[in-house]
């Protein structure tokens, strides 16, 4: 099954490269990186990080903001991951500053899908990478409502626990699906979900449809 | 941000013979002519099949020569794959009313592992055995782990990843003496050795293995076929049917060409293996050499340098970076190697062999395998030393990890947030 819109990990189109040519730009010219070692000069006005080496990516977002328009006028980055973790921050710092800069209310809806259709589509297993960027965007933001004492418009990932047995949330199944779990076997496989509380099973297929269709625009279930 | 600057002429320097190689040209010679001019089907009456039936006997004499066996034990697959499979369904599914145990290892290719784990489904019960941190399997543990309804013990020979040569002989040695022991035949002993040939012996008896699985796409052979040795007194319930051929185990019109050329790279592989496993260890090691000195934060993994890994595998971890971005940026500059991060996989976890070795996620990761060839030489070795190094430090500097810890450790690094 080819769930992907962009391009895929094994083309068999005879395409050599499993990337679109601006993934690839993005990967071998990455845009707006802060050296590592430049961090304490570089004087930020808000800072965001997520991730860790252990899971395979960590990406860190640095803004300079101008107070009183809300413009992100600068956003820089250091990633460590594979080449479509490099590009989506990559993409996405271009996105947040380019044009004079996106206000935060803007920045905040900045989704996945917007990197990755700017970057062309990525082959599905990378989807989370793109993921990723959008989550240290919005812990950036976070930090700069913090602040600005707004403490009001900081937004928390909200998560709500779905097995009680084994204490499993809905953000363990988002990143189920993202590992690309697609039907309720798959995410019982990955987490054993449910297989203790049969009450939760009607619960997951939910979830597992609503995540199917944020990141891959369709279900399978 | 600059990366060092690519080569006015583009060079290919493939250091991924663990993947596959190359046919070799003499292998190529002796298969050409199993294309247009003797094509016949070798179950054929007349001469002209005659003919080629006689090629396939005659490249069976050989490879049946080169593992010290006899010919009607060599069984002609589709690869290392397929025999991988065949040995296990085989035996489990004939021997299903004498036990249902197998023993097999965590670090198998995944030929064997996927295998048993569709077993398990099927109502088998599996013992994975775990390495040690160098990926080793010790015969001990093997014996402790075998019972009365052990059926078949599954373990390969040199570890694709991290080239870690398993003590087969040693292995195959104690279910011998346990057999006897227990006045039974089981378990049968299966060896994957398709990383083996020409830097390990394949005398069956000498290892005392039941079953073999080889392949020519390891060996400067074709891509696409295999043999199961089969020794005499073990059966085996075949996976493919038809028309009878491989004494009814596995049917379907033989692949001559690549039979004939599996044979003639068998029997190269053998040939002066000595000479060339001492090129190889020497110039792995000076390779070895200079990323310890050139590149800082790397770690080795698998077995030492030594006798027990294979002479053309170096396995490393480069801290601090993603073995994917820096697997692509080296093929830009026309390096091949291959990597066990996660974002190679399809499961988005690190390589099953590192992680089973007991190695942390985080230099699993960033983990990258080199593995040298009969026509890699030192140039090459330098020319990949003439990029990696600053290839590495771009990536670092764009990285905001940084782990500091004895990289000999098996434990998790400390961890520091730029």
């Amino acid at each position: 099954m080819n769930k992907s819109k962009g391009a895929s990990i094994r083309d068999n189109q005879g395409n050599s490269w499993l990337y679109s040519d601006t993934v690839k730009e993005h990967f071998f010219n990455p845009k707006n990186i802060l050296f590592a070692g430049e961090e304490e000069d570089y004087h930020a006005d808000a800072m965001g990080r997520v991730g860790s080496p252990a899971c395979g990516d960590e990406m860190v977002l640095w803004l300079k903001i101008d107070k009183d328009s809300e413009r992100i006028t600068e956003c820089k980055w250091q990633t460590f991951g594979c080449g479509s973790a490099i590009a989506s921050t990559s993409m996405l710092s271009v996105m947040l500053s380019e044009n004079g800069g996106m206000t935060l209310v803007e920045a905040l809806n900045v989704k996945p899908q917007d990197i990755m259709e700017r970057l062309g589509g990525l082959p599905n297993r990378k989807i989370h990478c793109s993921v990723l960027g959008d989550k240290a965007l919005q812990s950036a933001i976070n930090d700069w409502f913090r602040k600005m004492g707004q403490h009001d418009r900081v937004v928390t990932q909200g998560t709500k626990i779905i097995d009680e047995a084994l204490n499993i949330t809905d953000h363990d199944i988002e990143e189920a699906v993202l590992e690309g779990a697609q039907t309720l076997e798959d995410v019982q496989k990955k987490l054993k979900v449910g297989a203790a509380s049969p009450e939760s099973v009607p619960e997951i297929e939910q979830l597992i449809r609503f995540y199917s269709e944020k990141y891959y625009g369709e279900t399978f279930i | 941000m600059v990366f060092p600057q690519k080569p006015e002429e583009k060079k290919l320097v493939y250091l991924d013979h663990a993947a596959t190689t190359p046919t070799d040209e003499r292998v190529v010679e002796a298969m050409q002519p199993y294309f247009t001019e003797k094509f016949a089907n070798p179950s054929g009456l007349y001469a002209i099949g005659r003919d080629v039936n006689g090629a396939l006997n005659d490249a069976r004499r050989s490879i049946a020569q080169s593992l010290h066996a006899l010919p009607d034990t060599i069984i002609f697959t589709g690869g290392g794959t397929e025999s991988d499979n065949m040995a296990i369904f085989g035996v489990a599914r004939k021997y299903i009313d004498k036990g249902k145990h197998i023993i097999t290892t965590t670090i198998e290719h995944h030929a064997v592992l996927h295998s048993c784990e569709q077993l398990e489904k099927e109502g088998f019960d599996v013992t994975y055995l775990e390495p040690d941190s160098q990926g080793f399997i010790s015969p001990k543990k093997v014996t402790a782990a075998l019972r009365e309804d052990t059926i078949l013990v599954s373990i390969m020979y040199a570890n694709n990843e991290v080239g870690t040569i398993e003590p087969i002989d040693d292995i195959g040695r104690e279910i011998l003496k346990w057999r006897k022991k227990h006045a039974t035949k089981f378990p049968f002993f299966h060896t994957d050795a398709c990383q083996a040939p020409g830097a390990c012996e394949l005398d069956v008896e000498k290892l005392h293995t039941d079953l073999l699985t080889l392949n020519g796409s390891k060996i400067y052979g074709p891509k696409g076929v295999g043999i199961l040795y089969k020794r005499r007194n073990v059966q085996l319930q075949p996976i493919i049917f038809g028309g009878g051929q491989e004494m009814r185990l596995r049917s379907g019109t033989e692949n001559v060409p690549g039979i004939v050329g599996l044979a003639k790279a068998l029997q190269l592989a053998q040939e002066n293996s000595q000479d060339e496993n001492m090129r190889l260890i020497d110039l792995r090691n000076y390779f070895w050499d200079r990323l310890e000195k050139e590149i800082p934060k790397v770690r080795l993994n698998g077995a030492d340098l030594g006798l027990t890994r294979l002479p053309n595998n170096l396995n490393i971890s480069i801290l601090d970076i993603e073995g994917e971005a820096l697997l692509l940026y080296l093929d830009e500059y026309g390096i091949v190697c291959s990597t066990g991060s996660a974002c190679t996989s399809d499961s988005l976890d690190p390589s099953h062999v590192l992680l089973a070795m007991g190695m942390p996620y985080e230099y699993a990761h960033g983990s990258l395998r080199f593995t040298l060839g009969k026509t890699t030489t030192k140039e090459d070795v330098d020319y990949v030393m003439t990029y990696l190094p600053g290839i590495v430090e771009k990536l670092r500097q764009i990285s905001p990890v940084n782990l500091t810890q004895n990289p000999k450790e098996n434990t998790h690094p400390k961890y520091h947030q730029r």
